[in-house]
């Protein structure tokens, strides 16, 4: 009999299955790492002191900081550390599989017994440790926030659930783009230009969808205007940008105000249909299943269909 | 598959088993419905040129791609059907690999031991063993970075065996190496055909091989043009064997008469006497010297060159390819 992969392997030797165990050991080993993790925390901790800096300047407070001012840091912070995240993340991802492809170490990998599922969730898995290693590193700076009052714990923690949601949504795109696509910088590329997208085009597109609404009400008059539901439709398309979902999560508001009609909606009760986030985090979840999904299956050839 | 109906798939099927095998890349056949049956035990050395196919083969076996038509199976079990199954059977070494430059030569041996399911305690006793048969125990705590490209040679080597496959596949083991990490890869290879190994390797330097390759199959534009052992294909061939004869003097009149006799296909002259790719039997050799006798030639020394592999591959491989 041969070797069989379920054969005396406990609980431990499941959960870290050897690609994850080599991944998580070869990225650590090497210099990368340690340089990731300093430039990341120099760049947080500088913007965590120019914001501070810039709200004294700005308050004319002197040395006094407020519970106020403390939120307004702890907001700009969090959509920092979300700019740095959207950064690293396609980065530690869109390399995995093709980097190997192009090493010629994939070939071998692919004839073990290891399962494509396998393969491709431990990669992602493993740049997501390393990721939230960086992320949870940063929690210091986010001290000086607590020093001053003003956020709670919990908000601190759905912060960060965000942030891991937006590694695995991030990481997952990177992971197929570095599967399908054979070149790693192509991969790269790719991935850097959907998160330029999610970030920034879906924010142009809603501002541009919603002006042209807005306008067309307006041009249709106060009757059609009344017509109009209490929602536009026009906010799903900012509940594709993970800039709205989390400050959604900051200040719940913002899910109304974003999906009222402009200046016919006036109820102050009417807007969104569910939170932002939650909307944000529906779709991409949707999505990045497809993303794990589709790399499995095109990890290895589909041997059982004749081209 | 429950372990019976294995078992006994393995005990009758080959090793290696296929059928009007065909691979397309767009409008490009690399392999145009190859027949091939490889028995257990055997080594068997694919020989062809450049883009003849032996690497898709290879990779089709290695269920690293698909077949376009026809099958491949691996002890029993088709590749397309139970990759599983035959991933368990293979050891596969491609031509160009690469290695993770940042593990030690016993970690890379236990990921992929580990990757083959192979519990950490046995591992512990297998590896050094392995690394033992490679030759490289003493590198045991090396980077793998550190390593010559003979020494990663043998550590993929090495990781092909670590889950103690049925068969062997490796794409030109010894592309690039020196002659002495050559020879050592040779010595290896015998060691595994005593162990008894099937094992199927593709080279450009097969007459080393000779002494260890039960069979050869020559492969040219995705066809098999000959399969057999070497004796049997040397027999095959139209050019059937190489003369050398030597004479006392009247070389270029001698020459000019030798051109005239029948089954001389090519004659060359040098300055030990002149080389004849023959076509004829023993008799119509018998009857070639005596006609050079008859005619008053002094006849020297008159004898059958050692048709090597290489001479075998550069016969078939040339179009003419094997009276059938």
């Amino acid at each position: 009999m041969k070797a069989d992969a379920s054969r005396g392997l406990g609980w431990r030797a499941k959960l870290i299955n050897p690609v994850l165990d080599k991944e998580i050991r070869l990225r650590l080993r090497s210099p990368r790492a340690m340089w990731t993790l300093f430039f990341y925390l120099l760049a947080i901790g500088l913007i965590a002191f120019a914001a501070i800096y810039l709200t004294q300047i700005l308050s004319g407070s002197g040395a006094s900081y407020n519970p106020q001012q403390s939120r307004i840091l702890f907001y700009f912070l969090a959509m920092a550390q979300l700019g740095l995240v959207a950064f690293m993340a396609p980065g530690l991802t869109a390399g995995v599989i093709s980097v190997e492809r192009e090493k010629q170490t994939l070939n071998l990998l692919l004839t073990t017994q290891q399962s494509s599922t396998t393969i491709i969730v431990s990669k992602l898995a493993s740049s997501l440790s390393f990721m939230v290693l960086i992320v949870i590193s940063t929690i210091p700076v986010y001290s000086m926030v607590f020093l001053y009052g003003g956020v709670s714990p919990k908000q601190l923690a759905l912060v960060f659930l965000f942030y891991l949601f937006m590694m695995v949504m991030l990481g997952s795109f990177g992971i197929f783009f570095s599967t399908v696509l054979k070149r790693t910088m192509i991969s790269v590329i790719s991935t850097y230009g959907v998160t330029l997208f999610i970030f920034v085009g879906t924010g142009i597109l809603y501002f541009v969808v919603m002006n042209v609404v807005d306008n067309y009400l307006n041009s249709q008059g106060a009757v059609s205007a009344a017509k109009a539901s209490s929602y536009q439709w026009v906010g799903h398309i900012i509940a594709w940008n993970p800039v709205a979902a989390l400050y959604s999560i900051l200040d719940p508001t913002v899910s109304d105000e974003l999906f009222r009609a402009g200046r016919y909606n006036t109820s102050p009760t009417k807007g969104a249909p569910m939170p932002l986030w939650l909307e944000f985090m529906i779709i991409y979840t949707v999505l990045s299943a497809a993303a794990i999904w589709m790399s499995i299956r095109k990890l290895r050839p589909r041997l059982n269909r004749r081209s | 598959m429950n372990t019976q109906l294995i078992e006994e798939r393995e005990a009758e099927a080959p090793m290696i088993e296929i059928r009007g095998l065909a691979k397309s890349f767009g409008s490009f056949h690399a392999l145009k419905g190859i027949d091939l049956t490889i028995p257990k035990g055997t080594v068997f050395g694919f020989v062809g040129p450049n883009g003849a196919g032996k690497s898709t083969t290879m990779l089709i076996l290695s269920t690293l791609l698909a077949p376009s038509a026809g099958y491949a199976k691996v002890g029993g079990f088709d590749v397309t059907k139970h990759p599983h199954e035959v991933r368990k059977r293979i050891g596969y070494m491609p031509d160009f690999f690469g290695v993770y430059d940042q593990f030690k030569t016993l970690e890379y041996l236990h990921f992929y031991g580990a990757s083959y399911g192979i519990p950490k305690a046995e591992r512990e006793a297998l590896i050094p063993q392995l690394l033992e048969l490679v030759n490289l125990s003493d590198k045991k705590d090396a980077y793998v970075d550190s390593l010559s490209r003979g020494m990663k040679q043998r550590l993929c080597l090495a990781r092909c065996l670590v889950h103690d496959p049925d068969l062997l596949i490796l794409d030109e083991p010894a592309s690039g190496l020196d002659p002495r990490a050559r020879i050592e890869m040779r010595e290896i290879l015998k060691e595994l055909k005593a162990m008894g190994k099937t094992i199927i390797i593709s080279s450009h330097i097969l007459p080393e091989l000779a002494e260890m390759v039960d069979e050869i199959g020559v492969i040219e534009h995705g066809q098999m043009v000959a399969v057999g052992n070497v004796a049997d294909i040397q027999s095959r061939l139209r050019v059937k064997r190489f003369l050398h004869i030597r004479l006392l003097d009247r070389l270029e009149e001698a020459e000019n008469f030798l051109r005239e006799r029948p089954h001389v296909n090519r004659l060359l002259r040098d300055e030990r006497g002149l080389q004849i790719h023959f076509g004829g039997d023993d008799a119509e050799q018998a009857e070639l010297l005596g006609s050079l006798m008859s005619a008053g030639f002094r006849v020297v020394s008159f004898s059958e060159a050692q048709t090597n592999l290489e001479d075998v591959f550069l016969e078939i491989t040339k179009g003419g390819g094997v009276d059938e």
